[in-house]
C-alpha cells in the first residue's frame, strides 16, 4: 500500500471529465455504463449485491451480471410521472475522475440530451453494429455538435453480434463520418468497435479485434485534452456576489469561466464599460498570483468602480458584446409552447432580464437539417429567433463562449425554466428602434388636457358585464369632463385585429396589440379603459409591464362561470356548448382569474350602479380623478 | 499560491463548484440558512462557505436540527467549532415530541426520525422563514440520488414535488420561487464519499474524533455494532456492552448508527481503508455506507 501522501497527491493531480452517454434505447447504453462502473470499481457492495440478485432475478445473462439493471431505477421512476431528465453517475481510474451524464434517450431525449450535455466536454454515441448509423444517431450528433461539444468518440456496440467484422466496422465509420460532414462538425471524431456486454475493447484491448489499432475507450475518455482551450480564450468574469467584508475590503465574488487573470492586469466591467486594474485576487486557500478558468474567486480593484452583481469582467482588448437585441437558437423544454411576442425572464450569466420573443425566423427539422417556417416552437423543438431585452447585457456568441454564451428562459408567472438558448450573434439596429425622445410628452400632454392618464383593464368571462359596466365607466368620466377613450374586444377584432383568431397564440398576439395601442393612447394622454376577455395571466402580466406603477389597473369582473352562461347574452355559450364554437374562454379553453386585480367586481351581488361607483371609486382614491 | 500548471484537479473544479452554487443562493434567497448536521459533509460544507465568502463571513447561520440523541462528542464539536469560526449558530428541537416522550427505543428509528427530525426541520424552517436551506447530501450515496437536482424544489407544505423540478444547464441555476415556497440546495451533489474525505485530508477540517478508530463500548445487534455512548441505552436481557476498536462511517442518532471494527486511528487510515475496501469485496459496507433511515428500509427487506 503506497503512502498516503502519495495516494493523496495522485488524487490531488487527478484531472476531472464530465462526459455525456447518448444511445437510443437498447442500443446498450445501460450495459455500458453497468460495465464502466463495474470495472472502475465504483459500485458499493450494496448496489453490487443488489446487482447479483436482480441479475439472478431477471435471467436475463445466464448468471452473468447484467448491467443494464444498474441504471434500471430510471424506468420506474418514469412510470410513476417522475421527471428525470439526467441522471449523473461516478467513477474514477488512476489518472481522471469521471461524471458521466446519462440522458434517458426517449420522448423527452432533446430536452434531456440538451440538459445533460450543457455541462458536458466529450459525448460517447453508441451505434449498434448490426443497425448501424441511425435517425436517431443523426439527431445525437446534431445535438451535440449545436451545444458546442467537441470531442466525439462513436462506441460501435454489439461487436460480438457481428462477428467482430472489420469490414462493417469500416462502413458505419465511413456512414459516420458522412453524418458529421453534413452537420459540419469542426470537433473530433473518433470510432471505436466495443462489445460492452464481453468488455471487448472498453478498457481492455481484445484480441477479437486485432484489425483495431485506435485506443480503447476508457484510454480515449483518460486522454482526451478538453481544458487548455478555456484558459487562453479572452477573460470572461461573471459577477455573482459582491463581498463587502469590511470597509475597505470590496471584492467581487465570482467564477472565471474563460482566461486568466492577474494581479495588476487591466479589466472592463461590461455593460457599463467601467475600467480598473486587478489588485489581489483571493482564492480559496488565500491570496493567488494568477486564476485560471474553472476557480471561483473574489477580485479587488484599484479603483471604486460601479459594478454589481451580473456584471462581467473582461479585458479591454477582447470585451465581450453589450447588446440589448441579439440572434440566438433556442430549445424549447416546456409543454406550453413558445409563443412569439411573450416576454420571459432571461438568466445568462449573472444576470435577469426581461426578454421578448420576436416571430420565428424558422424552426429545425432535426432529421432533415431543413428549416421549417412555423409560429410556435413546442416542447422539444429547436427553432431561430430574435430577442428583445429590457436593458443591454454582456454576452459572447456560444461558438465562442459556452458560459456566456448560453441563456435560459423562465416563465415569469410559475418561475419554470422552459427554455434554453444559445446566442449566435448581436444585432446591430438597438438604436433604430430606440423612442424618438420628443419635447411633446406625455406629461405635457396631460398637462393640456388637464388629467392624469391611466389604463382600466378589465378583464373576465365572456357575459360577464365586461361591456356593460366598460360604457357606463366611460359615461360617468366623460360625463366629469374626462377625455377618455373605449377599447372593446369585439371593436378591435373587427379591424385592428381582423387577422386574428382564437388560438392561444393568437389571443396572444391580440392583447398584445391592444396593451400596445392602450400604451399610445395612454401616452396621449387618455383615460383607457381596456374591456377584453384576456384569460391568461402572463399576457395580463405583459400589458401592466407596459406602464409605470400605478398606471395600470386591472379589474376583475368576477362572474362564476355558471352564471355568465346562464346570460348568455350573446347566445355564444350555446355555441360553444354544442360545438359550433371552439376555443371558447370557460368552455374548452381556459381563463386565469387574475391573483392580485386593483379592483374585483362581484356582478352577483352588486348592481351595475354599484360596480361603476366602485370602479370610479378607486380611481378618485389613488387621485387619477377627482372626486366628483 | 498560483495556478502554473494550466489545470485544476478534480478536487479543485469540486471545491470551485461548490463555491459558485454556495454564492448563488446568497445573492439570490432572501433568508438563506445551512443545515448543519455536524458530520463530514457539513464539515466539508462549513469549510467551503468559509473559503467561498471570505474575507467576510458566509451570510447565512448553521441550523442543527437536534434530535437531542446525538454522540456525546458531536454535541461537543457543535458547541465549539461555529463560535471558534465566528459563524451563527441555530439549534431547533421538537418540543412537542420531547414533551411526548419520542426516542429511538419505545418509538422505533422511524417514528423518531419522522417526529425528531423530519417534522422539526419543516418547524424550525418555518419558525424561521427560511427559504433556502443548504443540505450536504451527494449524488453517490445511493443510486436513487443519482439524478437529483442541485436545487430542490418544495412546495409550501415542504413537500417535493418531482414534477415541479427544473432542468439545469450550464452554470445556470433558476433559483426563482413563488411565496411560500423553498429550495433545498446540495452544494456537494457531485463529491463522492472519497473526494470528501480527500478534501477532509489535505485542508485539515476538524472532524467529529468518532470518524476515527478507538476503543468503545458497543453491543452487537442484528450484526450492527451500536455504541453506549450514554446511560438512557436500554440493554436487552443479558446484554453488555464489550469494548471493541471501532469507527464510524456516518454520525446520526446513537442508538441507530452502526460502527465498522477498524484499525484506522487516523485520517490516512480511514482513507486507506476507504481505498482497500474500494478494490476488494468491499465487506463491511452495507451497513454504514447508509445513513441510519436507509438502513432501516435495508432491514425491512430482509437484508439482516
Ligand atoms: N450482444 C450484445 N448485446 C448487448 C451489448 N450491449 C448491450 N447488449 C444488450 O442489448 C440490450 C439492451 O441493452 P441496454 O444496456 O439495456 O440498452 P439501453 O436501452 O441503451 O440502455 C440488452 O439485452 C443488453 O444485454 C453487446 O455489446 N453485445
Amino acid at each position: 500500500m503506497a503512502e498516503i501522501s502519495d495516494l493523496l497527491a495522485a488524487h490531488e493531480s487527478k484531472s476531472l471529465l464530465r462526459f455525456l452517454m447518448c444511445g437510443s434505447v437498447d442500443d446498450g447504453k445501460s450495459t455500458l455504463i453497468g460495465r464502466l462502473l463495474y470495472e472502475t470499481q465504483a459500485l458499493y457492495a450494496d448496489q453490487l449485491a443488489a446487482l447479483e440478485d436482480d441479475s439472478r432475478r431477471a435471467g436475463t445473462q445466464d448468471g452473468e451480471l447484467d448491467f443494464a439493471l444498474l441504471t434500471d431505477g430510471l424506468a420506474a421512476e418514469r412510470e410513476q410521472g417522475i421527471t428525470i431528465d439526467v441522471a449523473y453517475r461516478h467513477f474514477s481510474t488512476e489518472h481522471r475522475h469521471f461524471i458521466v451524464a446519462d440522458a434517458p434517450g426517449h420522448e423527452q431525449y432533446t430536452r434531456n440530451m440538451v440538459t445533460g450535455a450543457s455541462t458536458a466536454d466529450c459525448a460517447v454515441i453508441l451505434i449498434d453494429a448490426r443497425l448501424g448509423v441511425s435517425r436517431q444517431t443523426r439527431r445525437h450528433s446534431y445535438l451535440v455538435a449545436l451545444l458546442g461539444i467537441e470531442h466525439v468518440v462513436v462506441a460501435v456496440n454489439k461487436m460480438d453480434t457481428v462477428d467482430y467484422s472489420d469490414e462493417r466496422f469500416a462502413e458505419i465509420q465511413r456512414a459516420y463520418a458522412d453524418v458529421m460532414a453534413r452537420i459540419e462538425f469542426r470537433g473530433e471524431t473518433t470510432c471505436i468497435p466495443v462489445s460492452a456486454l464481453h468488455g471487448t475493447n472498453v478498457l481492455k484491448r481484445s484480441a477479437e479485434t486485432p484489425w483495431y489499432e485506435g485506443p480503447m475507450l476508457m484510454e480515449y475518455l483518460e486522454g482526451v485534452e478538453v481544458e487548455s482551450s478555456a484558459i487562453a480564450s479572452p477573460v470572461r468574469m461573471p459577477i455573482q456576489w459582491v463581498n463587502r467584508a469590511s470597509s475597505d475590503f470590496r471584492g467581487f465574488a465570482g467564477t472565471i469561466v474563460a482566461g486568466a487573470l492577474a494581479p495588476g492586469d487591466e479589466i472592463v466591467a461590461a455593460p457599463s464599460e467601467s475600467r480598473s486594474r486587478v489588485q489581489r485576487i483571493v482564492g480559496p486557500d488565500g491570496d493567488l498570483q494568477r486564476a485560471i478558468a474553472g476557480q471561483a474567486v473574489t477580485v479587488t480593484l484599484t479603483d471604486e468602480i460601479d459594478c454589481s452583481r451580473g456584471d462581467v469582467i473582461a479585458t479591454p482588448a477582447e470585451p465581450p458584446t453589450v447588446s440589448d437585441q441579439l440572434q440566438a437558437t433556442i430549445v424549447w423544454m416546456h409543454e406550453e409552447p413558445m409563443l412569439r411576442g411573450r416576454n420571459y425572464l432571461m438568466r445568462i450569466g449573472e444576470t435577469t432580464v426581461g426578454a421578448t420573443v420576436s416571430p420565428l425566423k424558422y424552426k429545425l427539422n432535426v432529421d432533415s437539417l431543413e428549416h421549417v417556417a412555423a409560429t410556435r416552437l413546442q416542447l422539444n423543438e429547436i427553432g431561430r429567433c430574435d430577442l428583445e431585452l429590457s436593458r443591454p447585457v454582456a454576452f459572447d456568441p456560444y461558438r465562442i463562449n459556452r458560459d456566456t454564451g448560453a441563456f435560459i428562459l423562465i416563465d415569469r408567472i410559475t418561475n419554470e425554466t422552459v427554455g434554453a438558448g444559445l446566442i449566435e450573434f448581436a444585432l446591430r439596429r438597438s438604436q433604430n428602434i430606440r423612442w424618438q425622445a420628443v419635447t411633446v410628452d406625455r406629461a405635457a400632454r396631460s398637462t393640456a388636457l388637464s388629467q392624469t392618464p391611466c389604463v382600466l383593464w378589465l378583464t373576465g368571462l365572456s357575459g360577464a358585464g365586461k361591456s356593460t359596466i366598460a360604457n357606463r365607466v366611460e359615461a360617468e368620466l366623460h360625463r366629469r369632463g374626462h377625455h377618455t377613450y373605449l377599447l372593446d374586444g369585439d371593436n378591435v377584432r373587427h379591424g385592428l385585429n381582423r387577422d386574428l383568431g382564437f388560438t392561444d397564440a393568437d389571443r396572444v398576439e391580440n392583447i398584445r396589440r391592444v396593451a400596445e395601442v392602450s400604451r399610445l393612447m395612454l401616452d396621449a394622454g387618455l383615460i383607457v379603459i381596456v374591456s377584453f376577455i384576456s384569460p391568461f395571466r402572463s399576457e395580463r402580466q405583459m400589458a401592466r409591464r407596459l406602464f409605470d406603477e400605478g398606471q395600470f389597473l386591472e379589474v376583475f369582473i368576477d362572474t362564476p362561470l355558471a352564471v355568465a352562461e346562464e346570460r348568455d347574452t350573446k347566445g355564444l355559450y350555446r355555441k360553444a356548448r354544442s360545438g359550433q364554437l371552439a376555443n371558447f374562454t370557460g368552455i374548452d379553453s381556459p381563463y386565469e382569474p387574475p391573483d392580485d386585480p386593483e379592483i374585483r367586481l362581484d356582478t352577483t351581488s352588486q348592481t351595475v350602479e354599484e360596480s361603476v361607483g366602485a370602479v370610479i371609486g378607486a380611481l378618485e382614491e389613488r387621485e387619477l380623478v377627482p372626486r366628483g | 499560491m498560483s495556478h502554473q500548471t494550466d489545470r485544476l484537479s478534480h478536487l479543485e473544479r469540486l471545491e470551485a463548484e461548490s463555491i459558485h452554487i454556495m454564492r448563488e443562493v446568497a445573492a439570490e434567497a432572501e433568508k438563506p440558512v445551512m443545515l448543519y448536521s455536524i458530520g463530514k459533509d457539513s464539515a466539508v460544507m462549513l469549510d467551503l462557505a468559509m473559503r467561498a465568502f471570505a474575507p467576510a463571513k458566509p451570510p447565512f447561520p448553521l441550523l442543527h436540527v437536534d434530535t437531542t440523541w446525538k454522540f456525546r462528542d458531536m454535541y461537543e464539536m457543535r458547541d465549539r467549532l461555529p463560535g471558534e469560526l465566528g459563524v451563527d449558530l441555530l439549534v431547533y428541537v421538537n418540543e412537542e415530541g420531547v414533551r411526548q416522550g419520542v426516542n429511538p427505543f419505545d418509538h422505533g428509528s422511524e417514528v423518531h426520525t419522522d417526529v425528531m427530525k423530519t417534522q422539526a426541520l419543516k418547524q424550525a424552517l418555518d419558525k424561521h422563514g427560511f427559504d433556502v436551506a443548504f443540505g450536504g447530501a451527494r449524488r453517490d450515496e445511493e443510486r436513487s440520488r443519482a439524478k437529483e437536482r442541485i436545487f430542490s424544489f418544495r412546495t409550501p407544505q415542504h413537500a417535493w414535488d418531482p414534477k415541479n423540478q427544473r432542468p439545469e444547464l450550464w452554470r445556470l441555476f433558476n433559483a426563482r420561487k413563488r411565496k411560500g415556497e423553498s429550495i433545498r440546495v446540495f452544494p456537494l451533489s457531485n463529491w463522492t464519499e472519497l473526494d470528501v474525505w480527500l478534501y477532509i485530508y489535505a485542508h485539515e477540517i476538524p472532524i467529529v474524533p468518532l470518524y476515527l478508530a478507538a476503543e468503545r463500548p458497543v453491543v452487537e445487534r442484528d450484526g450492527t455494532l451500536i455504541m453506549v455512548d450514554d446511560d438512557r441505552f436500554r440493554f436487552a436481557d443479558g446484554e453488555h456492552p464489550r469494548m471493541r476498536k471501532v469507527r464510524f462511517r456516518t454520525l446520526g442518532c446513537y442508538p441507530l448508527t452502526g460502527a465498522v471494527e477498524s484499525d484506522a486511528e487516523d485520517l490516512a487510515g480511514v482513507i486507506r481503508e476507504m481505498l482497500l475496501t474500494t478494490s476488494s469485496e468491499r465487506q463491511g459496507r452495507v451497513i454504514d455506507h447508509d445513513s441510519a433511515a436507509s438502513m432501516e428500509r435495508k432491514k425491512r427487506e430482509g437484508y439482516f
